[in-house]
Parts: structure tokens; C-alpha cells; sequence
């Protein structure tokens, strides 16, 4: 009975999927999906090699320090950094007071301890990075009705991480003179509407945010270091890796040692296991008339004696 | 319970005996998986992932009580307290990627522990209703994974329970309710979100308590093996300690290796980036995808695309219920005599086609749909179900099985590499015994 009513109902199942599957292929071959100006246009991120990479990376101090600086100079003016405090540039290489002169640089929104008015007050080492907007609505009135993301996370919340930051933040094309690797322009009604900027590296060809990093210089290093807008993209991504997992470090660290760890507690595992399971196979092994060397010696009397088997 | 040869408890320390006589915890121990339980002799490694299971429930539930120590379950604060024990807590960032990870690796476990049970026949009498709490237990974990999911309250966390609570608006007239009164509002929220976290909290210790029944239920059996031949006496058997404590042991620490590799290189690779944006009621992302072991049954809804007597929809969701419910009714479906798929030629052939088929649900489920892999998740599906509720009685039926081997000590003499290899073949290394 059970598979009686199995067999009609898998007949049910099996016979719909295989009705959508007719109805979804008539439906494919009548109106095949056209190309549309994203799958032709849109570029996979370009590869970017930084120091925190791999099982035994690490950050590159010196770099994240200049990220930092772009962040600040460049990105801060519309982008927020919530979830990183100024306490935590401690592990960037600053020293207290180094920590306690930046954060002093920038003003924070508190209340008057006195009366309960708002005030901005100079920002401590354990103040948050400020958002450069007051609230979602301001930001968006400020920048034709777009939301500038924030940062803290951004390397994590974008499929292809850093390299894709890297990307988007080199990759502003002009829409007029573009061609794709095929060579083929952008047509006219794939051109960005106003106030929208053509990235191919952006999942819909069309961004929001005008091209930060407009021109080499922009940023005038504290380490001297020449500030191309392809160098300038590169430690601003590489900091954004730290603002993203400042744990790293210590993520890799602490992997290593359990690696090493585990695997000689596997080895010995292991050479335990083949010792105690020795015994369990030398009992297992056939003595007696099972033995090969018997049952041959049976077989060859039995056969002397005429007896069939 | 098990086998009259099981080794009785014997404790030799005066107070171990004081103890026994009052509350004889460590005799269920030493019966349960200690000297006292006897197992047959020719497990192959497939028989290591029920422990193994059983150790990543222990990490869940460890790492997990932590956690929610600094979680905060409100819609405004459930993300940033997820950040908070990223940056701030003591080694929050491991106990975090331990247990995103760990539910992966658990779902790891026990999907090759099932197919391990689909091969060797381990849902046939006597142990049936070890593989029915075996999958009771595999549907409280779906439900405590998909809570745990929208926990971080992301945007995939968001819509994952939009979409999945919205499964139960496909049925007519009581879904649009049960949705409702499920969410404890329209749309999920602070309601919901507190109603998830209470219950991820709460199901992992029924899993451990019908954990606890599923051993018990296979222990007055026993443990089956590679033959699937019943063990017939003491020389089928090894004690469970120190013999298999020791191959469980080595092999716990390979396989933990692996999760360490994925926690502490690679601890976002199986997670969704858009779950670090947080959640969003007004945008929704371009590409809703649950974790990937759900994968193969999103395949499985998203194939519906035709309204056949009933909503596509409809149909989707119940096909998608009943891909894990048809497996409750294994037991009578596949009436074959034998156990072990080593000695059915035909089953097997089509098991490697399931697994096939499975995997590839996956990864159409896991992807974007397009018209194409609709078409590939609609083929996949209607095997799927075709290969339980028609093609399996059907062998049953109609498979001649290979001669079995008269005992599990008989196959074992054929060499180590061939434990479970047919009796009627002559396998090369049978010299070796001698």
C-alpha cells in the first residue's frame, strides 16, 4: 500500500517538474534572454595582491596608515566608519598620545553635561569615527538621494572583497569613449543618466558616487610615499581589510598553532589507533582448518580420497 | 540490550563501586560507549561521522552559550553586537567563526553519516527507528540553522526569513495565519527575531535529547556494517573502547583539521557577503540564497514553475517537505532483504546517480536562477523523486543480490582492503590471511 501511493505520488512530482521543465524550454527557445548591456559590460575585479593575504598574512602597518589617511582626507566627507573607534588605531602603530592628537581632530556630536543641549565636543580615543551626516535622510539629501555606505564592513559585504574596492575605485571609465574587450562602445541608452557615473566594475554599470580619487596626488602622504590614484586605491583598500577584520592577526596566529597542533594530535591519533587495532587483527587471523595452507591441504586429501568438493 | 558477550561493568575503585550502587551513571557510560558495547569488527571510516556529529553538536551548543552572553537580540542592536563580539569580546571573532563554521561542518557530518545510512541500508529493520530520529533530528537542525541564520539580523539574514516563513503563504486559507502568527507580526521583526533567538537556544538541547534516543534505539541492535550480515558471535565484535574510541579519536582530529582550516583561513567563504550589510526592510538584495546545505531543496521549490491543478508555488513547498518526509517511509519503499549496497548491483548504480543528482541540485540551488539551471533543478528534482518513490521499490523488486558472506568474521578474512567485498569473489588479497 505505502508504495503504491509512493509510486502515484512520485508519478505526481516527477510528472509536473517534467511539465515545468517542457513549459520553462518552449518558453526559452521562444524568447531567448536577450544580452543585456550588465552581462556585456560588466568587468569581474581586477586581482590585488596585499600583505594580509594568505594563511600567514599580515598587515602592512606603513600601508594602513596611509589608508587610514585617504579615509580620511577622501572617503570621510560622505562615508562613515561606525564600528571602528579611534582606540583601535592603536593597532595600526600609533602610540597614546599619537591616538589622542588624531581623534582630537575630529569633532563629535555629545550633550552639554551641564544642561542636556547638543554640542560637538573635540573626539577621545574612545569615541567612535563620526558619521560625516547627522542621519540616513541628511546623507541622501547630500548626495542626489544615494546612500553612501559605510565603510567599516565594506570589504566583507562586497562579493570579491578588497579587490573589488580596489577595482571600483580605479575602474571610472568615460562612458563615451569605452569599449568593452570585444571592442564594442557602450550604446546610447546604456549611457549613465545624470548624476550617475559608468564604472563596469559596479554590478549595474552605473554608480552614484563620482569618482573619488580623481588625480595622482590628491593625498599628500605622511611617509613620503608617491600618491598615484592606483597607490592611494590600494591602501585604502588594504585599510578597509583592517577596519573589516581588525582580528586578523590574530586569526591567522592562533590558526597556525591549532593547525600544528591538531596534526600532531592526529599523527599520534593515528599511530595509537594502529597499535591497539595490531591486536584486534592478529586475533582476527585464521589459524586452524579456515587457514589457506589447510584448506589447501584438506582439499588435496579430500581429492586423494576421491571425495568430490 | 546488545549482545550477551558485552563485557559487564566491573569498578574496581571502592568508590567507583559506591557510586555505581547509587547511581550507576558511569555503567551507562561504559555500556553506552565505553569496554561494554560491543560493535562489529569491519566498520568502514563512513561509521566515524555519528560521532563526529555528535561532537560538533558539543561546540554548537559550547560556542553557542557564549555567544549569546554578549548577543543582543533586537533589530536595532542584534548586528552590531555581532560586531561588538567581533572586535571587542575576548576571542569573540573565534567563538564567532567557530560556530558559522562549526553549523556547516555539523551539516557536513551528518549529510555523509545519511548517506552513509542510504548506502548500507541502515533505515532497514531492526534499525528503523534509528533512522527515523535520525531524521527527526536532521529536521530540528534545518530549523535551528535557519533561526541561528537570522540572528546577525543581515540583509540575507532578513530575507532568508521572509522568504522561508513566507513558504507556509503557499497553502490556501490557513497559511496567510500560520505566517503571521509564526513571525508574530507581517513581516519579520523584533517579534520574530526574539522568537528565533529564543527558540536556536532552545532546539539544539531537544537535538541532544533526541540525540540521546537515537543511540539508545541503536544500541539494542547494535551498530550495522559494510555486509549488513547481522553479527552472529563474539569474534563478529570488537568492544567500542578502546577499539573504535581510538579510530574515532585520530579520525575527529583529521576531520577537525579541516573545519580548523575553513574557522581560521577561509572563515567567510561559506557565508553570503550580504550579510554583513545590515538589514533592510525597504532593499532587497539581487539574489536571495539560503545557506548552502539548503541548497538542494531551494533547487527543488524553485523548479515548480507550472500551475498544474495547484499553484506552482504550492507545489514547490510541498515537494520541498516532502523530499525529506518520503525519507520516514525508506523502510517500506525499499523492501530488499539485503542491508548493504556492496551486494546490490543495481541499487548502487542508482545511488551514485543520487548522489550525483543531489550535489547538482546544489549547486543549481545555490546559484542564480536562470532559465537554464531551472531546467537542470527541474530534471534533478523529478529523479530525485522519482529514484525514492518509484525506481527503489522497483529494484527491490526486480535486483537479483549478490551472495552474501556467511559471517562479518568470513568477510573480514578477506584482507582489510576488501572488508566487504562480495563472497563469491576471489579478491586478491585473500593470500594474506594466511
Amino acid at each position: 500500500m505505502v508504495r503504491i501511493i509512493a509510486f502515484f505520488v512520485g508519478l505526481g512530482f516527477a510528472g509536473v517538474l517534467l511539465l515545468s521543465f517542457f513549459f520553462n524550454m518552449s518558453d526559452f527557445l521562444r524568447h531567448p534572454p536577450e544580452a543585456t548591456a550588465e552581462s556585456e559590460f560588466h568587468l569581474e575585479h581586477k586581482h590585488l595582491a596585499l600583505a594580509s593575504d594568505g594563511p600567514f598574512g599580515k598587515f602592512d602597518r606603513q600601508q594602513l596608515q596611509r589608508g587610514l589617511q585617504v579615509y580620511k582626507e577622501v572617503c570621510s566627507a560622505c562615508h562613515s566608519l561606525k564600528l571602528v573607534a579611534f582606540r583601535d588605531l592603536e593597532a595600526l602603530g600609533y602610540n597614546e598620545p599619537e591616538l589622542k592628537a588624531f581623534a582630537k581632530q575630529w569633532d563629535v556630536a555629545d550633550i552639554n553635561p551641564e544642561n542636556g543641549e547638543p554640542v560637538t565636543r573635540k573626539g577621545t580615543p574612545a569615541d567612535h569615527f563620526p558619521p560625516p551626516f547627522p542621519n540616513e535622510t541628511a546623507a541622501r539629501a547630500n548626495n542626489n538621494n544615494a546612500l553612501p555606505p559605510d565603510l567599516s564592513l565594506i570589504t566583507k559585504a562586497r562579493e570579491g572583497g578588497a579587490p573589488y574596492v580596489y577595482s571600483l575605485l580605479t575602474g571610472y571609465r568615460d562612458p563615451k569613449t569605452y569599449r568593452n574587450e570585444k571592442g564594442k562602445p557602450l550604446p546610447a541608452v546604456n549611457q549613465p543618466p545624470q548624476n550617475l557615473h559608468f564604472n563596469p566594475y559596479f554590478a549595474n554599470l552605473n554608480l552614484a558616487m563620482p569618482p573619488p580619487l580623481a588625480s595622482d596626488g590628491q593625498v599628500t602622504y605622511a611617509d613620503g610615499t608617491r600618491s598615484s590614484v592606483d597607490q592611494m586605491a590600494k591602501d585604502v583598500a588594504a585599510f578597509l581589510v583592517w577596519t573589516a577584520e581588525p582580528k586578523l592577526e590574530n586569526r591567522h596566529r592562533a590558526g597556525i598553532a591549532t593547525l600544528i597542533f591538531l596534526l600532531l594530535a592526529t599523527v599520534f591519533g593515528y599511530f595509537a589507533y594502529r597499535q591497539i587495532w595490531a591486536e584486534a587483527k592478529r586475533k582476527v587471523r585464521v589459524t586452524g582448518p579456515l587457514e589457506a595452507k589447510n584448506q589447501a591441504k584438506s582439499r588435496s586429501a579430500k581429492s586423494k580420497q576421491g571425495v568430490k568438493g | 540490550m546488545s549482545f550477551h558477550w558485552a563485557k559487564p561493568y566491573e569498578p574496581k575503585h571502592p568508590l567507583a563501586r559506591w557510586l555505581d550502587e547509587r547511581l550507576p551513571l558511569p555503567r551507562l557510560v561504559y555500556g553506552a560507549i565505553g569496554g561494554g558495547y560491543p560493535v562489529p569488527r569491519n566498520l568502514n571510516y563512513f561509521w566515524n561521522f555519528g560521532v563526529l556529529a555528535g561532537f560538533f553538536l558539543m561546540i554548537q551548543i559550547v560556542t553557542g552559550i557564549v555567544l549569546a552572553m554578549n548577543y543582543f537580540s533586537s533589530v536595532d542592536g542584534a548586528f552590531n553586537s555581532v560586531e561588538h563580539i567581533m572586535r571587542d569580546v575576548n576571542a569573540g571573532w573565534l567563538l564567532r567563526y567557530a560556530h558559522s563554521n562549526g553549523a556547516s561542518f555539523f551539516f557536513v557530518a551528518v549529510y555523509i553519516h545519511i548517506f552513509r545510512g542510504l548506502y548500507y541500508g541502515s533505515y532497514k529493520a531492526p534499525r528503523e527507528l534509528v533512522w527515523m530520529l535520525g531524521l527527526v533530528i536532521y529536521l530540528l537542525m534545518m530549523a535551528t540553522a535557519f533561526m541561528g541564520y537570522v540572528l546577525p539580523w543581515g540583509q540575507m539574514s532578513y530575507w532568508g526569513a521572509q522568504v522561508i516563513t513566507g513558504f507556509f503563504s503557499a497553502f490556501p486559507v490557513v497559511g496567510e495565519p500560520m505566517r503571521v502568527f509564526l513571525l508574530g507580526g507581517y513581516a519579520p521583526d523584533q517579534a520574530a527575531l526574539t522568537r528565533f533567538f529564543s527558540l536556536h537556544y532552545l532546539l539544539p538541547f531537544v537535538i541532544a535529547g533526541v540525540t540521546i534516543l537515537h543511540i539508545w534505539a541503536l544500541h539494542i541492535p547494535g551498530s550495522g556494517n559494510p555486509t549488513g550480515v547481522d553479527v552472529k558471535d563474539e569474534k563478529d565484535t570488537l568492544p567500542f573502547h578502546p577499539f573504535y574510541t581510538a579510530k574515532d579519536g585520530w579520525f575527529a582530529g583529521a576531520f577537525l583539521a579541516v573545519y580548523c582550516l575553513f574557522l581560521f583561513f577561509l572563515p567567510n567563504s561559506l557565508g553570503h557577503a550580504d550579510n554583513y550589510i545590515p538589514a533592510n526592510p525597504m532593499a532587497t538584495p539581487a539574489h536571495i540564497v539560503p545557506e548552502w546545505y539548503f541548497w538542494p531543496f531551494y533547487a527543488i521549490l524553485r523548479a515548480f514553475t507550472v500551475d498544474f491543478i495547484l499553484p506552482a508555488k504550492l507545489w514547490g513547498v510541498l515537494a520541498m517537505f516532502s523530499s525529506i518526509l518520503l525519507l520516514f517511509f525508506l523502510t517500506w519503499l525499499d523492501k530488499s532483504p539485503v542491508r548493504s549496497g556492496h551486494y546490490r548491483p543495481i541499487f548502487k548504480r542508482f545511488f551514485w546517480l543520487l548522489v550525483i543528482d543531489v550535489v547538482l541540485l546544489g549547486w543549481m540551488g545555490g546559484s542564480a536562477a536562470t532559465p537554464g539551471r531551472i531546467a537542470i533543478s527541474q530534471l534533478a528534482a523529478a529523479y530525485y523523486f522519482a529514484h525514492f518513490l518509484i525506481i527503489l521499490p522497483l529494484i527491490a523488486k526486480f535486483e537479483k543480490p549478490l551472495p552474501l558472506p556467511n559471517s562479518i568474521t568470513e568477510s573480514v578474512l578477506h584482507g582489510e582492503k576488501q572488508e566487504s567485498a562480495p563472497a563469491g569473489s576471489t579478491p586478491r588479497a585473500s593470500t594474506t590471511a594466511a
